[in-house]
């Protein structure tokens, strides 16, 4: 029977189609042993409606490559970073730009999970390419980081508001998935027009070495590599980093360079005198390593990551442990790139969430939890790259029942220390006579109060609408998710661009008023408005959710540790 | 269904097979040498692999009246390498146990663990091991041989050794002593083969009576003088080349003769030379000969050595080619009638030179009273087993053939495998060999070699790595499988002699035939034309290898860890975006040079770039190479599979439309200058050779040494012991000034300047044994000469 069953599934296996004759040795065929157990212990595989050869699919697959290739370009132009001037003058003082840097930074072939590239996007009078920071987590020797670069290109890397938001945002995300922390710095400092929008707030400027003192304290690493100018604050970071590297005759360490001491005391004095990586490594103490280039200081830096003999946590959590040995992770037995065309642009059109699941999790199996109650909120268990994950996701508006289970089913993965992702197309609470009468106001409040409340990691991912108070239940950026990924097709408001303009025609007949505010605010709500002000952590294409929410999950579980729990735990209450 | 009695066959047939492959494997050794003499319970583990050859029981037994004497029970191989395993491979098949005998260096070679018994003999020098002619006696006595085989080199043409033997009631399985004297000397066999008219080349040599003036450098002068130029010098003991020296002038005679004598002394103790008219188009043609106890004298055919580097053989054939039939009978028939001026017995070779253009001019040269290096060619042609028979003589039975059975069949090569570097004047190269891949044996391919993966090439010993042996129908189907053979094989470690065997073997005029000792000087823009460089298809497998084992790194330092996809290969190099540009790994590689002779000058090194686009989901790559020439090609969705292999791997991979299969065997250089070498094999291609995984420029910077640094220095060439020191310190030189004279692989090579100069330091001291690439002789730094 149990043989029966294997082969059943191996059977299926091999059906699957494969782009070559040989497969990659590293993507292993699972063994015997791997499929007799999943036979024993899996979920069962969703199934799917969807016909890829249909002539709708294709429509709205194309709808999504077009808002894809638009982005894409857009990106392909950041990453680029500042003006040609400015990255030829680099080249020929023998610079890397700031992502070879990080390319020649990481282990080679290491991912690279860029956080929010947009950051900036036409909020400037000129670009401002990814805000002039790029920020992301990549593996140095063999330990996951959170790099910060300035992009001495754009601006001479000096601080915008979103700059000082961007780097704020790694340091967060650092802070609470204990990643060490790599800064490679090139910056003049604040950009002093924006001074009022940088430097004074508890969100500023200083907050950047404030979190450095507090991560050191947590011991999580801080290494700062000076690739070049490091002046006034942005000495700082260098200054208050646990190790550092200096590049000689290029990088610069001084509270003020030399125009302004010559303003301030008269003292005529070239900068790498005043404060060049020799004078710092020989006589300041400021820096611990001296380096020759750029490559040498990053080839220290890596070397530093592997002294620090890196655990995020001092013991091993059993939290950690994904619960898949190597070679037994499965694929989805649908393809993730199917997920443009199962979702199309149109987000007055739905879809059953279960096929965006189907396209995420591993071997497309899902334990699907009280299915039959609350339809318009599927929950269920899955893994994603051998993490388990309980899933919350929208088929439809909140209702009370729906509400209801969402919220029991927090409380469940709470019981059991699940991280929660939250897959969000949603337009709203329930309104109305019924739903009022029935406590959706209540019942709402209980998910969004059970979300906001779980001590577990949360991903979200808006593959559709985010409005209203549904944003809030399906933890919306102000519920501290540790990531949030925005589709090229999403949407986050208040509420929908047509209520709107039905709520303004209540309220005002100047119809080009209204149109013109509904007009505002679907641009507002686009993804890539919001990323440029890093209401999200990036836009990604569909078919990369199931890889940046595995790499989060990753480093999200690596760290993470139950908190105490016992004041006010009731357990889990059915509602 | 097979019938009854098919099936008897065929069950007989297994029991044969399994008899012959049950020989025990167990090996019980301590690791550490045991004391001299002690006895070692040695058992073969049979990795040596042999075919083509004639095996001892496909030895035609002729039916004789009278009955055959039993073989030897148990016989020493007082021999190293591939010889002694050739030795005890026949006599094994024989029921014959083998004793080894070795030296504290050869402790864990091939020919010990093929042996019954094995014994330790004393420290690696020849004179301290293998040349212990009291120690091999005394191992005789305690293990019980009966008989010692000799191999060739060391003992096999010593008189003294032969005599002790046969005092000792062992019998020594070659020739009678008195054989060995009169052909061990040169002058005396000359006057032998005169007296029995066989010609002999026109020459000056020593008689036996000679007074002791007659060995000085005037008066050799003088009949060196009255031969005419060129004369060729030669160690009367000598042999193998050894102490043989060519003077083109006469006033270069003194110079030369001293060199010689220095030699002939250190070689064989005997620094006596005798003098000999130098043919200037000569072919060195062979007859191997076989004698026994019963008066009976066999010639199997001749042998042409002629193609020759530094005076010793490099390739050899038989038949020889281009040799009319009567010419050939007529060698054959002397070759007979000096085995009998000798009353020799065993086997033997006469030697003869002969005029390239006129094969009729031919003169004896020399016999040698031993089984030679090259005889598995005449075994390959006639399909006898020369060491059974060796067997057998010794034994006291007659030849197994007689001379009208015997029957030359097809055409047969060896080619010698040696550790050397043919891009510098073939200088001997010694060191380990990470990785050895012979060709593939079967009836027309046979190898014979005492060394695998892991062994030693030693700076004591002769630096013969293998024998690669080809039979064919004719000269033209042997020559063809002789380069597919040599294409297929791979030696990692020291520099060797196979890609020069390659350009050898492909040569127009050898491939007519055109054979003579010049051949290699006449021929050398050919054979030396510069190496080809990689593909771009090779050079796109070398860089998806580094990118696949950097992949398979990061999971392997994750092993023991939940699996994370921070390091799986599904998303190496995975990048948010979609952008295909935004992640590259670009792998740059340099030329490794063929030589490691020429002087290390900081000469820009050229430059190969693989980019490799992050792996798609089915794990393919676009590659995009920029080969050493600066042309780019693209290979699209290259989908690689590798096999790991003990080295490196083996690579399939597709390249566009063509499935390019290379073998990749890495190594990192212990200096901090060098980046780790790929050794790409491709069969495919001409291309053989490594490329260097190029280090980050700083590190040139840091002081991690870069060979600019080491240009301003002379270094050993190869692990060797300083002879002389031509220089002090203070001393200005030009280049091409002699510093100092080294000796290795029992040959002097003399150290030039590289540069014009001032000496700073002389490091080197007399009698110093010194490793690979020690700095010998500094030179004071130039002004401007910056080392940054």
């Amino acid at each position: 029977m149990l043989i029966l069953r294997s082969s059943s599934r191996l059977a299926r296996l091999s059906a699957r189609p494969t782009a070559h004759p040989a497969r990659f040795p590293s993507a292993q065929l699972p063994t015997p042993t791997a499929l007799v157990r999943r036979a024993l212990h899996s979920y069962p595989v969703l199934p799917t409606a969807i016909d890829a050869t249909s002539p709708e699919f294709k429509e709205r697959a194309d709808a999504m490559k077009v808002l894809e290739d638009e982005l894409r370009t857009l990106l392909t132009n950041i990453e680029l970073g500042g003006g040609e001037k400015a990255r030829a003058r680099a080249k020929e003082s023998g610079k890397l730009l700031v992502r070879e840097r990080i390319n020649e930074l990481l282990d080679p072939f290491s991912p690279f999970l860029e956080l929010s590239p947009f950051a900036g996007h036409e909020m400037y009078d000129g670009p401002l390419p990814a805000g002039g920071i790029v920020t992301g987590i990549g593996r140095i020797a063999g330990t996951e980081c959170m790099i910060v670069a300035n992009d001495a290109t754009v601006k001479g890397g000096s601080y915008h508001p979103v700059t000082v938001k961007k780097h704020l945002r790694a340091q967060a995300i650092a802070n609470e998935n204990r990643l060490p922390c790599v800064y490679l710095v090139e910056s003049g400092g604040a950009a002093l027009p924006y001074q009022a929008n940088v430097f004074p707030d508890r969100e500023h400027f200083g907050r950047i070495f404030f979190n450095m003192a507090q991560m050191s304290a947590r011991a999580i690493p801080q290494i700062a590599v000076v690739h070049g100018i490091s002046v006034a604050g942005g000495a700082y970071v260098p200054a208050m980093a646990d190790e550092n590297i200096i590049v000689a005759n290029q990088g610069t360490i001084f509270l003020a360079g030399p125009p302004l001491v010559k303003a301030a005391l008269g003292e005529e004095v070239d900068s790498e005198t005043l404060g060049g990586g020799q004078m710092h490594a020989t006589e300041s103490g400021v820096v611990d390593h001296l380096a020759v280039s750029d490559s040498h200081a990053l080839s220290i830096a890596r070397s530093s990551v592997k002294s620090l003999s890196y655990h995020p946590l001092p013991y091993e959590s059993k939290y950690a442990q994904a619960e898949t040995k190597e070679g037994e992770i499965e694929e989805p037995v649908y393809d993730p790139k199917e997920l443009g065309g199962v979702v199309g642009t149109n987000l007055k059109k739905t879809w059953d969430m279960r096929e965006v699941v189907a396209r995420v999790v591993d071997g497309s199996r899902f334990q699907e939890w009280k299915k039959e109650y609350g339809p318009t909120i599927v929950t269920g268990f899955a893994h994603i790259h051998g993490h388990p994950v309980g899933i919350i996701a929208n088929n439809g508006v909140i209702l009370s029942p729906s509400a209801l289970k969402a919220t029991q089913f927090v409380q469940l993965c709470e019981q059991r220390g699940i991280p929660l992702v939250f897959l969000v197309n949603i337009s709203g609470f329930m309104v109305g006579k019924d739903a009022e009468k029935g406590g959706i106001a209540k019942n709402g409040a209980k998910m969004v109060r059970a979300v906001a409340a779980t001590t577990v990691p949360k991903f979200t991912v808006i593959v559709g609408g985010s409005y209203g108070a549904g944003n809030y239940g399906m933890a919306g950026r102000a519920y501290d998710p540790r990531f949030l990924w925005m589709w090229p097709n999403a949407r986050v408001s208040v509420m929908g661009g047509d209520q709107l303009q039905d709520v303004m025609a209540t309220v005002s007949k100047d119809t080009s008023k209204t149109s013109k505010l509904k007009a505002q605010i679907e641009h507002e709500s686009t993804p890539l408005y919001a990323s440029a002000r890093l209401w999200d952590d990036g836009v990604i294409a569909p078919s990369d959710t199931r890889s940046v929410l595995g790499l989060g999950l990753s480093v999200a579980m690596k760290s993470w540790e139950p908190k105490d729990r016992e004041r006010g735990n009731f357990g889990v209450f059915r509602m | 269904m097979l019938s009854k009695r098919a099936q008897h066959r065929l069950h007989a047939r297994l029991l044969t097979t399994s008899r012959a492959a049950a020989r025990p494997v167990a090996l019980e050794r301590a690791s550490a040498a045991p004391p001299a003499g002690a006895p070692l319970r040695a058992t073969a583990s049979r990795t040596q692999q042999r075919s083509l050859a004639t095996v001892a029981s496909s030895v035609p037994h002729t039916l004789n009246s009278a009955p055959a004497k039993p073989l030897f029970d148990k016989i020493l191989i007082a021999n190293r390498g591939e010889i002694a395993c050739r030795v005890m491979r026949t006599a094994q098949a024989l029921g014959i146990k083998c004793v080894a005998v070795f030296s504290e260096a050869d402790a864990n070679s091939m020919h010990v663990k093929m042996a019954d018994e094995a014994y330790l003999l004393g420290p690696a020098p020849s004179s301290e091991s293998y040349l212990r002619t009291d120690k091999i006696i005394e191992i005789c006595r305690l293990s019980g041989a009966q008989a010692v085989h000799p191999g060739y080199g060391f003992l096999s043409e010593n008189a003294g050794f032969a005599e002790q033997l046969h005092k000792n009631g062992i019998v020594f399985i070659g020739p009678p002593a008195s054989a060995i004297v009169s052909m061990g000397s040169k002058s005396e066999s000359k006057d032998i083969m005169l007296r029995a008219g066989v010609p002999c080349v026109p020459g000056w040599h020593p008689s036996s009576s000679a007074s002791p003036d007659s060995q000085k450098p005037d008066f050799l002068q003088t009949e060196a003088d009255k031969i005419g130029y060129p004369v060729l010098i030669k160690a009367v003991s000598g042999g193998g080349g050894k102490g043989m020296k060519i003077v083109e002038k006469a006033e270069d005679f003194k110079g030369q003769l001293e060199s010689a004598k220095r030699e002939a002394m250190k070689g064989f103790g005997d620094d006596r030379v005798l003098l000999e008219k130098y043919l200037s188009t000569p072919r060195h043609v062979e007859v191997q000969i076989f004698s026994d106890t019963h008066g009976n004298h066999v010639s199997l055919f001749e042998r042409d050595c002629s193609v020759q580097r530094r005076h010793q053989k490099i390739i050899e054939e038989a038949p020889a080619p281009g040799l009319e039939e009567p010419l050939r009978e007529k060698l054959f028939d002397m070759a007979r009638k000096a085995a009998e001026a000798v009353n020799y017995t065993g086997a033997g070779t006469v030697e003869f030179i002969m005029d390239a253009n006129d094969p009729n001019q031919f003169f004896f040269m020399e016999m040698n009273t031993r089984l030679q290096v090259e005889h598995p060619i005449s075994e390959a042609i006639t399909g006898v087993d020369l060491v059974s028979w060796q067997l057998e003589v010794a034994a006291g039975n007659p030849i197994p053939l007689k001379q009208s059975e015997i029957k030359c069949n097809g055409h047969a090569f060896e080619c010698r495998i040696y550790a050397e570097d043919p891009r510098n004047n073939f200088l001997p190269d010694t060191g380990l060999l990470r990785h050895v891949r012979p060709p593939a044996v079967s009836k027309h391919v046979r190898m014979e070699t005492g060394f695998g993966t892991g062994d030693e090439i030693s700076v004591f010993y002769d630096p013969m790595i293998a024998k690669l042996i080809v039979h064919g129908s004719s000269r033209t189907e042997a020559l063809r499988i002789l380069r597919k053979a040599l294409a297929e094989y791979q030696i990692v470690g020291p520099q060797t002699n196979i890609e020069f065997l390659k350009r050898l073997t492909e040569n127009e005029a050898f491939i007519a035939g055109e054979v003579e000792t010049g051949f290699i000087a006449k021929h050398h823009d050919n054979l030396f034309a510069p190496d080809n460089e990689p593909s771009s298809a090779t050079l796109a497998q070398a860089g998806i290898f580094v990118a696949l084992r950097e992949l398979e790194a990061a999971k392997a330092a994750a092993a023991g860890s939940p699996p994370s996809p921070w390091t799986s290969t599904s998303l190496g190099g995975f990048r948010v975006g979609g952008n295909p540009k935004a992640f590259q790994r670009t792998v740059d590689f340099t030329h490794s040079a063929p030589s490691s002779s020429a002087p290390a000058v900081a000469e820009e090194s050229r430059t190969a770039t693989v980019s490799l686009s992050a792996p798609s989901s089915s794990g393919s790559f676009d590659v995009t190479v920029t080969d050493f020439s600066g042309s780019s090609t693209e290979f699209p969705l290259s989908h690689p599979s590798i096999q790991p292999t003990s080295a490196g791997a083996t690579l399939s991979t597709l390249l566009g439309e063509q499935l390019s299969l290379v073998d990749i065997v890495a190594h990192s250089s212990s200096n901090a200058v060098e980046g780790e070498k790929l050794n790409l094999f491709n069969t495919g291609e001409k291309f053989v050779g490594a490329v260097e995984v190029k280090k980050p420029a700083w590190m040139a910077l840091v002081g991690g040494g870069d060979k600019a640094a080491a240009a301003g220095s002379a270094r050993a060439p190869m692990p060797s012991r300083i002879v002389q020191v031509f220089v002090e310190a203070g001393q200005t030189v030009t280049a091409g000034t002699p510093l100092v004279m080294v000796e290795a692989m029992k040959t002097e090579h003399v150290l030039r300047a590289p540069r014009d100069g001032v000496v700073d330091r002389v490091i080197a001291t007399v009698g110093e044994l010194v490793p690979e690439g020690k700095v010998l002789v500094k030179f004071v730094e130039e002004e401007g000469a910056s080392s940054a």
